[in-house]
């Protein structure tokens, strides 16, 4: 759908058989897929089915039981290579510090690394903050802005990184439509402007129908189909079929 | 057990070697010293006053009734310096500012802070946990001075105007300064810097360890204020013992 930007600017992403289990119980039992430089690729899959385990692993947070994550064919285990590519999540909360001003949150990055002074790290928040429509709220805190603005904060913190892989976890849960809506086209959008990589994780089918350059489902920590949103919706398979098709049927007792 | 005291030590030997980076962490370090100060400096002054004042007056009647009332300054000067003050100030620093940092680090796990700091390579350690420990350490001793000195004017002020003790000011602390040297006090501050830094390393543990809801950090807070204060007593006995010996 949203042909991948051509600058480059994105990394290669591929898993290889990845598992992990938590008190024995397999929460993923050997996923593999590739992810290409630019692509906006989509993990659907209903809720504990392993997204954000793996969306974990993805950015290091998680350490597998057997497999491996390769970043441009590069072992995410091997010393410096998380370093080597920037990276970002935007976690399902936002996960902003509410001890922290949301300039300083956005800013947090570069000011505790010291990539920048003072002044350009304001420069480059506002910036970011205009980016995701939120300009004039930097000296908010978190506890003060709503369930989508925390979002966009977060990720405008994730962009100051000016990162090559962005990881979405869950980016549209608990909005409005219209602000579902204006997540999702600024992923699109990001995405045709940096020509990063993107994954993300949700259970919202019309956004993940929206933004997917090509998706996957996954139902109880396996894999169950990849391809392009147009072969996921052409799918035979029963549980790709009733994932995508479950819907609420009212019946229709009438009132009294 | 043995895996939290294991945990615990690697934390410990972590933030050691983290404490290069406390320059760097000066403005969370001066946020933190203000925070402990400004929470406790209320309470260690009513908390030393009442110490000094009932040591005073449970030793203060029996030795006056043997006639050795002018050997009352030095026996509070030295239980207020040497064990009263380190210990009570360390467990009210447990309860106040430990059971704060193991709640505040224990919300930010839960909630996926910790999470996002490690994926803006920011360590933990060197962004939570030093600034702490640094804190505490610096925090605790000096609190310890100002309630050892807080802790003997309640106990002259008890001395003084007790009808059964009735022994003056000066009579009190001449003999205080006669009995209590610069050791005794170092002893005393010596002991709540280890205590402190005890404080810092189990709550910031526990608050790292926080899994689950708010439910979680209520246990996170209740285990860290539990541990720090047993682990003080014990530690308490064995550093006395360190110290009997070595004098």
């Amino acid at each position: 759908m949203n042909a991948p930007a051509s600058n480059g600017h994105g990394v290669h992403v591929e898993v290889r058989d990845l598992r992990k289990s938590f008190n024995h119980e397999p929460v993923l039992k050997g996923i593999s897929f590739t992810v290409e430089p630019g692509e906006i690729f989509v993990l659907m899959g209903p809720s504990g089915s392993g997204k954000t385990v793996l969306l974990k692993h993805l950015i290091g947070l998680e350490e597998p039981d057997e497999g491996e994550i390769l970043v441009d064919g590069e072992s995410i285990r091997a010393p410096g290579v998380m370093d080597k590519h920037r990276m970002a999540m935007v976690f399902q909360s936002g996960a902003l510090l509410n001890s922290l001003s949301v300039a300083e949150n956005v800013g947090l990055y570069l000011a505790e690394h010291r990539l920048k002074p003072p002044r350009e790290i304001a420069r480059i928040v506002a910036e970011k903050l205009e980016l995701v429509g939120l300009s004039g709220v930097e000296d908010k805190f978190p506890n003060e802005l709503s369930g989508g603005m925390k979002k966009r904060v977060a990720i405008a913190r994730a962009l100051v990184a000016d990162p090559q892989l962005i990881l979405y976890d869950e980016p549209t849960s608990e909005l409005d439509p219209m602000i579902a809506v204006t997540i999702a086209e600024e992923i699109v959008a990001l995405k045709r402007r940096l020509g990063n990589t993107s994954i993300v994780v949700t259970h919202d089918r019309e956004m993940a129908f929206g933004v997917a350059d090509r998706m996957a489902l996954i139902h109880e920590g396996e894999i169950r189909l990849i391809g392009s949103p147009g072969e996921l919706r052409d799918s035979a398979d029963p549980v790709v079929k009733k994932f995508l098709t479950a819907e609420f049927k009212p019946n229709n007792h009438t009132q009294p | 057990m043995f895996q939290n005291i294991g945990e615990m030590l690697a934390l410990f030997w972590r933030t050691l070697g983290a404490l290069r980076q406390s320059w760097r962490q000066r403005r969370k370090i001066l946020d933190q010293l203000f925070e402990i100060g400004n929470a406790s400096l209320l309470m260690t002054c009513i908390l030393s006053v009442f110490i000094g004042g009932v040591i005073t007056l449970q030793s203060g009647p029996v030795l006056v009734e043997r006639g050795l009332g002018q050997l009352l300054g030095g026996l509070v000067g030295l239980s207020v310096c040497k064990e009263l003050a380190p210990v009570m100030m360390s467990i009210l620093i447990a309860g106040r500012i430990g059971s704060a940092m193991a709640a505040e680090i224990g919300s930010m796990r839960v909630y996926q802070e910790i999470d996002a700091l490690r994926t803006m390579n920011i360590d933990p350690i060197h962004y939570l946990v030093l600034p702490r420990v640094v804190a505490i350490s610096v925090a605790l001793p000096a609190l310890v001075v100002f309630s050892i000195l807080i802790g003997w004017f309640g106990g002259a002020m008890v001395a003084a105007f007790n009808e059964r003790i009735a022994v003056s000011f000066q009579a009190f602390f001449a003999n205080l300064r006669y009995n209590v040297d610069g050791p005794d006090i170092l002893n005393g501050v010596l002991k709540s810097f280890i205590f402190a830094v005890v404080i810092g390393i189990v709550c910031c543990h526990q608050g790292l360890t926080t899994v689950g809801g708010p439910r979680g950090i209520g246990r996170s807070v209740t285990k860290a204020v539990v541990n720090s204060i047993v682990l003080i007593l014990i530690l308490d006995y064995v550093l006395t013992r360190i110290f009997l010996d070595m004098d």
